[in-house]
């Protein structure tokens, strides 16, 4: 399946994704595809399955039918060669979740050399440059408790870039920040964006999905409601519940 | 949330970044020991008695040229280091304190990783296991392992004999096994499942979380409760005298026997005692000390 995809198709693609925990059906039949380079955002109300969803493109949560190909690997198989997508799949968290008796390099270069076996000359020289691409240099050493939350949620994407992966899946990842630091974080993930690296947003910054977003999707009770390029999807939303949505965030 | 700036006041039930000397019983622990109040009350109090008892008996003993002070220095390297030629006493309650702690603490590991796994059979089996040791009376383990475990291995033709102590030692592991069992579970089962997470996206394997990322913050919370089971584990050496293992226990009794005076009674024991105290009481010190500086601010 691998062997088939070419970067003309879509990097994801979801179709028809039903996912339940016992019996709440948190997504009932979600389909949508993203292009290599293509920065997607996924907005709406607590509960409405986002989290869950992209929780699921990295396998770190089983659905129940349906199909979820990253690069052409199809995710939902009892065979699934999880080390394979996770190389491809890179995953940041609200909680950060940082290695908490690790420094911040120590973070950055452990999956490299333990899962990839990269040797550890080039494992720190890389870690080092990461370090710098978001602008933490001289907190290396730094362990995460030293560290504040929008320092510690770079560190966690300087970790997450260590695998090289070729999709970033971001879950709420300034939700947990104090305003001021939610900027130093976006910042981040603007650069990234504009590198052309592959992002899944989840975000309850609509300012921010507007700025970044190549595609809007609205999720609400485990459906996709409403989607669109921003600039239609904020000024001229037609669901009834997506203008609800809106008018309480804006 | 205001972002944790201050590595002492974390919110996060974390590991800290290792600091040397920190957690360790430095000179300055001595000094604080040798000047805690509470401690010097109970060294008094033991001080005090024996005056008492010396001084009552003193005037009873005097026919015989020998106080109860006397009569406690003639016996304390018998009941210190056990009869000449030969290892026991005081001694041998640590040094089976110490041999039975870590073999319960290297099986308790595996049997707390058990109890954890994701193979059904292994972690009811544990779980059972775990349950089975930490319910029995130590008392009963120990005359049940006394009597089932052999008195002779044979390897080909030679023979080792089995000594008493070493099975009572085998015995008084089990329960710390099946206790550091229960400590490994509920520290694993404290971390963020977040760790489990980020391990997971990471590419981990379960082996390469647990080892490399679940364990190491799991010390932490560990070694408070382990150190009080050592406590409770040195307490209960004695235990095995009723076995007839040459322990300090036993040859006070022995001792006493000598003696044949009865008024002997209170002030040999209390002299036992007092070696138990000293041994223990800074250990539960340093329990408390780490189990504040561990403290997870809620």
């Amino acid at each position: 399946m691998t062997d088939t995809w070419t970067p003309d198709q879509p990097i994801v693609s979801i179709k028809d994704v039903h996912k339940s925990f016992g019996d709440l059906e948190v997504l009932k039949g979600v389909s949508f595809d993203v292009m290599k380079g293509e920065v997607i955002c996924i907005i709406g109300p607590s509960g409405s399955g986002k989290s869950t969803l992209i929780r699921c493109i990295n396998a770190l949560n089983d659905i129940q039918s349906g199909s979820i190909t990253v690069e052409g690997l199809e995710v939902n198989t009892p065979n699934l060669d999880k080390l394979a997508l996770r190389k491809k799949v890179g995953m940041v968290f609200q909680q950060y979740n940082l290695f908490p008796h690790k420094t911040a390099i120590e973070n950055v270069m452990m999956a490299p050399l333990l899962v990839l076996k990269q040797s550890p000359e080039e494992v720190e020289a890389r870690a080092r440059s990461l370090i710098r691409k978001v602008r933490l240099e001289g907190k290396e050493n730094a362990y995460p408790g030293e560290l504040s939350g929008g320092q510690q949620q770079r560190v966690a994407i300087a970790r997450s870039l260590a695998m090289n992966p070729d999709v970033m899946l971001f879950d709420e990842v300034t939700a947990a920040l104090d305003p001021e630091t939610v900027k130093e974080v976006l910042v981040t993930i603007k650069d990234l964006a504009a590198e052309g690296m592959t992002c899944m947003l989840v975000t309850h910054e609509m300012g921010f999905a507007k700025e970044i977003g190549d595609h809007i999707y609205f999720t609400d009770r485990g459906v996709i409601v409403e989607h669109g390029p921003p600039a239609t999807f904020f000024k001229k939303a037609s669901d009834p519940r997506t203008r609800e949505f809106l008018s309480q965030i804006l | 949330m205001k972002p944790v700036l201050d590595s002492n006041n974390t919110d996060l039930p974390v590991m800290m970044p290792f600091r040397p000397g920190a957690a360790t019983w430095d000179a300055r622990d001595w000094a604080g020991l040798a000047t805690s109040r509470r401690f010097g009350l109970a060294l008094a109090l033991v001080l005090i008695s024996w005056i008492l008892i010396d001084s009552a008996a003193a005037q009873m003993v005097s026919t015989q040229g020998q106080t109860v002070w006397q009569t406690l220095v003639k016996w304390t390297p018998l009941m210190m280091f056990g009869p000449e030629g030969e290892f026991g006493g005081f001694v041998l309650n640590i040094v089976v304190s110490f041999i039975a702690m870590a073999l319960g603490t290297f099986m308790g590991l595996w049997l707390g990783l058990g109890q954890v796994s994701p193979n059904r059979f292994i972690s009811r089996g544990s779980w059972a296991i775990t349950q089975l040791f930490r319910n029995s009376p130590w008392l009963v383990l120990l005359f049940y392992f006394m009597l089932l475990l052999p008195f002779f291995i044979r390897i080909g033709d030679t023979r080792i004999e089995v000594s008493g102590w070493a099975k009572a030692t085998f015995a008084l592991s089990l329960p710390i096994m099946a206790n550091v069992s229960e400590i490994v579970r509920g520290s694993i089962a404290s971390i963020p499942t977040g760790q489990w997470d980020s391990a997971e996206s990471l590419a981990f394997t379960r082996t390469q979380t647990m080892w490399r990322i679940i364990l190491p913050q799991c010390i932490k919370r560990m070694i408070p409760p382990w150190m009080n089971w050592y406590c409770i584990l040195t307490m209960s050496t004695p235990l095995i005298s009723i076995l007839g293992v040459n322990d300090g226990m036993r040859l006070t009794q022995d001792a006493l026997a000598a003696e044949g005076r009865s008024e002997y009674l209170i002030p040999m024991y209390l002299w036992l005692m007092s070696w138990f105290f000293i041994y223990s009481y800074p250990i539960a010190m340093l329990t408390r000390k780490l189990e504040n500086r561990f403290a997870v601010n809620q």
